[in-house]
This record gives structure tokens, C-alpha cells and sequence, in this order.
């Protein structure tokens, strides 16, 4: 006996209650403290802040419990709650050239002006699983200071160092860049083609795994751009705004920024003589995996600017900018999870009757035969 | 901002004054140039995109506190999604909600148009998850803006034309392209054509919000919604052989309910509103048994 569907409230609510149970799991084990993710799942932190475009680390600590650790979830509810925030203003562009440093390091130069400085990284460890950890029996840490101080005249490599050769591509400011306010994805709607501002916020609130996918492709051949790390730092900035009834700028704050530039050689093209070209990436936080993909991908979409053919996904604005984020893609590709019976019913009914023309037209066929 | 704010703090349906505005001022220009995809800068809002945040934002700009809200998802009031989406602004905006469609002023609904005429002082807002009905002709959303914007629907005469050529007949069967006001094409959103011949000339306002792809487009009442077709090959909707087993209709939208493992189904209205009315005015179809159906007995 058929019995209409009924009771979807009831069957929501209840998953609800089971979802909250799964999430905390063994109640015997201690629930994790949000400042223990904020402190020990640092990079986590980073990346639901990055996608999220939200600074705030607490918050994503909070994100990251509530969604069991799903770091796409945890982002979608960065994003909800960020979209809720009142807008009071735009910063003035922060000066990374100011930077207190905790990492910086360049491959294309052995030693330069400020020096290489590791900070923390993995790019040394060996990939050991530590059973001291899983034992929780590790011993106080502490580092040593250095001798010397690190060098205040930290020069950025592409602009302070590449640029006296004139060898770099410059980064031309916009004649009317005061008239011109930075656009914003997150109050106008995408529209192609897209400038670099807009390109460059999409990179950033985009899929730390497609970016990656992305610039791994243009390594490969899919539009290759050869390219070298010409700098990345990490460290603390100042966020600066301008309140419109002071006239200068306050410090409202610091944030940690991953930065990376990227050089490629370019062998020039009709409109563009041979140099070198460039890539930018940046994160919140740490997170150079995301910032070298970023940069590679941001240097293959400029081959409008520099003349260059298209023939690569990697290049591509409209696929790039409009695949990149992964709530609108796991939205998209989740919903069809939800019921469809309607558009499944009209399909069942076509595949019968197309069906029954076949087997009509091969029973005509073959009584002809 | 309105004083009008729900327990939980949050503005009245969710969205602040600011987004509301710009919902709407997207709204009057959808209403002013019909069928035309008016790009809009949609929220995150607090449902995934493809649950149907366009038509989310779309309600939350359109509604007020006198209103009275129906949502339907595949037809029916009950299915998991629209009863969440119903909660949501039953919450946030505190207004009342209803199963029946006449009763409604402002209905939310994902893939149908309710069997009922709709009447002048109701909206329809439709969930739209790909606005651009030539998206899978030609992916590029450059292109298929200079194709709208010179009435350049060539490709899409000959993906019908190709159809007739391989199939005999159109094997599109939801989602059906139409014309709008004799200049857009548009995409009616993945309705089963069934419902096509309902959008032409209907009293009410019908609204498109389409969430992640930000689009909003509108039809203002008594517009003309012509489905796309040949002299030779004209447009015609569904048609099943059964009636509804619960209510014995014979010219609804059928869904195909399988009974058990062995081939037994039988169909009912995809409309339960619709289905329940007529039973409830003594209407039985021949599945229906002796006892008389109510949603509550069902339960």
C-alpha cells in the first residue's frame, strides 16, 4: 500500500540529533577546545580563513569542530556567517614589504640582501610518522634566539632586486587607480572578461585542491610558463584603514599572510618583448602550497595581457574563475543528492517511448527482411 | 533596516535591508526586460548552492509580514527541502505558512507549477539551478550573452531540429526551452514540460533566482511564454495512460511510485496539495482502498 511521503520534519530534526552525536563521537574521549585547533591545527585554520575570506581564527577553529573536520564544510560556514557582516570600510592596501618576517626565501638567488630564512617548514623533515606525539609524550619545546636580528631592510626580490635590470615585467599601476576602487566579488556579481583584481580574489577564496591541480597542469605542458619561486614570505602585517573623518590612516591590526611571486621566462610575443613575467599569490595565514599554485595559475590567465595563444584549461578566465570555488562546486554537484523524481519521471517516460520506437522500427525491419 | 527583528537577531527574512535592495532593484529590471538574465551579486547563504539559495534570496527580498508562504519541492509541501525551506522563513520571518496553494500569496518551488491556476495577487518564485537554457550548447557565458543580446538562437533550432532528425520528436522533457515575449529564450528551469503551457499568460508573477550562478529573471503577468517547436513538429506535454491511484485525476503531473520488487507501481499526483483537495471533495482513484486519505492517517 502506498503511503504519501510524510514526517520530513520529524526525519530532519532527528538527523540533526544523530549528525551532533556523530560529531563528538566517544563522549568518554575529552571534547577538543576550540583554542586547541586554533593552536595545534594551525594550517587547517589558515585555509578555512583563506576560502572563507574571513580573518579570524577563532572563528574557523569553531568551524572546523562544528563541521567533524571537513574543511570544505567548515568553510561554507565561514562564508554564511562572513556574508551576515556589515561592511565598515576598505583597508588601505597592506605593505608586505614591511613584514614582520617568520619565513622568507627566494629560489632564484643563492644569498641576497636580508638573507634566506627558513622559519618554520616542513620542507626538511623526513615524512616519519612521530609515535612520540600519538604517546602525547613530547617534552617542552623551545627554540633558541638568534644572534643577530633579522635585517630591517627586507627587499622584496621581483621589485627591489629583478627591477634594476628592467629584465622583470613591471606591474603598471592604473593611471585613475584612486577613481578605480579595487572591485569585489563578494558584492558584485562575476562578469567576463575579469580584471586581474577580481582574478586575483577568486584564486584566493578558490579550492586550495583545484588551484593545485591548475598550476600543476601548466608545469606539464598545459601552457607551460616556467616558472621559479622568486620570493615568498610569511609573517605579520599591519591592516591599515582610512576613516573618511581622519583622513589618515590607523593600524586596526595585524594578520599573517603567506606572499609568493613567481617569475617565468618569457620568450615575448607580438604585442610583449622577451623578459621576465610574473605571478602573485596570497593567503591568509601559512600556506605556500596554496600561494606558489595561485601564482602559477594567475601568471598563465595573463596571457591576454601578454599576447600569448590560449590553449590550455589553465589559462582560460571562464573556466578558472568559474570552476574555483568549492561551495558553489560542492553545491552544485552534492544537490543531486535531492529528490528529482519530477525531471526522473519526465525522463523515464521518454526512454520508454524511444525504446519502444526501436523495437518498432527493428520489428519493421526485420518482417521487411 | 526594519525594526522587525525575529528572536534569533537576525534581520527579517535573513537577508539585511541592503541585499534586500539590491535583490529588488535586480527584480524590476528582470520584470522590465522579461526572459532577460539580469546578473546579480547573490549571497552565501546559510543552505548549500543547489538547494536553491536563488529562490531563497529571491523570497527573502519579496516578502513581507502579511504574506503566506507555500514551498514545494518535485510538487509536494513535504519533501525534506521545502519543509527546511519553509522552517527558514518561518523562523526568520515569522510569517505564516500553508500547504494550500490557494491560500498562499508567495510560493517557493523547485521543479513544478502547481496544478491549480495561479491567481493576480500571488508570486511565484522559482529555485533555477543553470539560468542559461543554451549553457550546454555553448559553455562560454561570453558567447552565450552576445547570442541573447543579437536574438541569435540558431544552435538551439537546430538541437531541436537534430532531435526531430535522430528521435522523430523533441527528446527534451524538462527544463524545455521557451520563448519569452516573442525575444528572450529562456530556460523555464527544470520543470517537465507538462508544466510549460501553465507559465504563458498566467495572472500571477512568476520570479527566477538562481543562487550560485547569480542570475535573476522574471515573467510579469499575462506575459507570453511560447515553448520552442515546428509548424510540423508542435510542442505537446506528457500524457499517461494511468490516473492517480489516490485521487483518480487524469490530467496531472504523475509520479511512478514502485510497490515492490516484482514491477508493481502506480502514479499519483506529483501535486500532493492538489491530490489531497480532491480527495478531501470525495474524489477516490483505484488504489485508494475504503479508508479515505489524510496526510495525518499517513503519518
Amino acid at each position: 500500500m502506498y503511503v504519501a511521503v510524510k514526517g520530513g520534519e520529524r526525519a530532519i530534526e532527528n538527523a540533526h540529533k544523530l549528525l551532533a552525536e556523530y560529531r563528538r563521537g566517544d563522549q568518554n574521549v575529552p571534547e577538543l577546545d576550540i583554542r586547541q585547533i586554533e593552536e595545534q591545527m594551525s594550517l587547517a585554520v589558515s585555509r578555512v580563513m583563506t576560502e572563507g575570506s574571513l580573518y579570524d581564527k577563532e572563528l574557523a577553529a569553531l568551524a572546523i569542530k562544528q563541521a567533524r573536520g571537513d574543511l570544505i564544510e567548515a568553510i561554507f560556514l565561514m562564508r554564511a556567517y562572513r556574508t551576515t557582516l556589515p561592511r565598515f570600510g576598505y583597508s588601505a592596501p597592506i605593505e608586505t614589504s614591511k613584514m614582520q618576517i617568520s619565513r622568507r626565501i627566494s629560489a632564484t638567488y643563492k644569498d641576497l640582501p636580508g638573507g634566506q630564512v627558513l622559519g618554520p617548514t616542513f620542507d626538511y623533515t623526513h615524512r616519519l610518522l612521530d609515535f612520540t606525539l600519538a604517546a602525547n609524550g613530547e617534552s617542552e619545546i623551545t627554540t633558541d634566539e638568534a644572534d643577530t636580528r633579522l635585517d630591517q631592510n627586507m627587499p622584496r626580490v621581483l621589485d627591489d632586486l629583478l627591477r634594476h635590470e628592467g629584465l622583470i615585467q613591471p606591474e603598471e599601476r592604473p593611471e585613475n587607480e584612486e577613481l578605480e576602487t579595487v572591485g569585489d566579488l563578494t558584492r558584485e556579481p562575476l562578469e567576463y572578461p575579469a580584471n586581474r583584481d577580481i582574478r586575483l580574489q577568486n584564486l584566493a577564496r578558490g579550492d586550495e585542491g583545484f588551484i593545485l591541480s591548475l598550476g600543476y597542469s601548466t608545469q606539464r605542458g598545459y601552457a607551460r610558463n616556467h616558472a621559479f619561486v622568486g620570493e615568498i614570505r610569511y609573517g605579520e602585517v599591519a591592516v591599515e584603514l582610512i576613516p573618511e573623518e581622519l583622513g589618515f590612516a590607523i593600524d586596526i591590526g595585524d594578520i599573517e599572510i603567506t606572499e609568493c611571486e613567481n617569475v617565468n621566462q618569457f620568450k615575448g610575443s607580438k604585442s610583449a618583448p622577451p623578459q621576465f613575467t610574473r605571478g602573485y599569490g596570497l593567503t591568509f595565514g601559512q600556506n605556500e602550497r596554496k600561494v606558489i599554485a595561485m601564482a602559477l595559475v594567475d601568471r598563465a590567465l595573463r596571457d591576454k595581457e601578454l599576447g600569448e595563444e590560449i590553449i590550455a584549461p589553465a589559462q582560460d578566465e571562464e573556466f578558472v574563475l568559474s570552476h574555483s570555488d568549492n561551495i558553489e562546486a560542492t553545491g552544485f554537484v552534492e544537490h543531486i543528492k535531492l529528490p528529482h523524481y519530477v525531471d526522473f519521471q519526465s525522463e523515464l517516460e521518454l526512454v520508454r517511448k524511444m525504446r519502444r520506437e526501436t523495437t518498432e522500427k527493428q520489428a519493421a525491419q526485420q518482417a521487411a527482411e | 533596516m526594519t525594526e522587525q527583528q525575529t528572536a534569533d537577531s537576525y534581520n527579517f527574512a535573513y537577508l539585511d535591508e541592503q541585499t534586500k535592495r539590491m535583490i529588488r532593484r535586480a527584480l524590476l529590471k528582470a520584470v522590465a526586460i522579461p526572459g532577460y538574465q539580469v546578473p546579480f551579486a547573490g549571497r552565501e547563504m546559510p543552505m548549500p548552492y543547489g538547494w536553491g539559495t536563488g529562490g531563497v534570496q529571491v523570497t527573502a527580498a519579496v516578502i513581507g509580514p502579511e504574506d503566506t508562504l507555500k514551498v514545494i519541492d518535485q510538487g509536494s509541501d513535504d519533501t525534506t527541502n521545502a519543509v527546511s525551506i519553509r522552517n527558514f522563513f518561518a523562523k526568520t520571518a515569522g510569517v505564516p505558512t500553508t500547504d494550500k496553494t490557494a491560500e498562499a500569496t508567495l510560493i517557493q518551488t523547485r521543479h513544478r507549477i502547481p496544478e491549480k491556476d495561479l491567481r493576480e495577487d500571488q508570486i511565484l518564485v522559482y529555485q533555477v539551478p543553470i539560468p542559461e537554457p543554451l549553457r550546454f550548447l555553448e559553455p562560454r557565458e561570453t558567447e552565450t550573452r552576445k547570442m541573447h543580446a543579437l536574438e541569435e538562437y540558431g544552435l538551439m533550432h537546430v538541437k531541436l531540429y537534430e532531435d526531430i532528425a535522430r528521435h522523430g520528436h523533441i527528446a527534451t522533457t524538462y527544463a524545455y526551452p521557451v520563448l519569452v515575449n516573442d525575444r528572450y529564450v529562456m530556460d523555464p528551469s527544470p520543470i517537465p514540460k507538462f508544466d510549460n503551457p501553465k507559465m504563458n499568460d498566467m495572472a500571477a508573477l512568476q520570479l527566477f533566482g538562481a543562487g550560485r550562478e547569480k542570475r535573476i529573471y522574471a515573467l510579469p503577468p499575462y506575459t507570453k511564454v511560447k515553448s520552442l517547436d515546428f509548424e510540423d513538429h508542435p510542442f505537446v506535454i506528457q500524457k499517461w495512460d494511468d490516473i492517480c491511484g489516490m485521487c483518480g485525476a487524469d490530467n496531472t503531473f504523475l509520479d511512478e511510485v514502485i510497490l515492490d520488487d516484482v514491477g508493481s507501481r502506480m502514479f499519483v499526483c506529483s501535486d500532493s496539495d492538489h491530490c489531497n483537495e480532491r480527495q478531501a471533495a470525495g474524489h477516490r482513484g483505484p488504489q485508494n482502498g475504503d479508508a479515505s486519505y489524510t496526510p495525518e492517517a499517513a503519518e
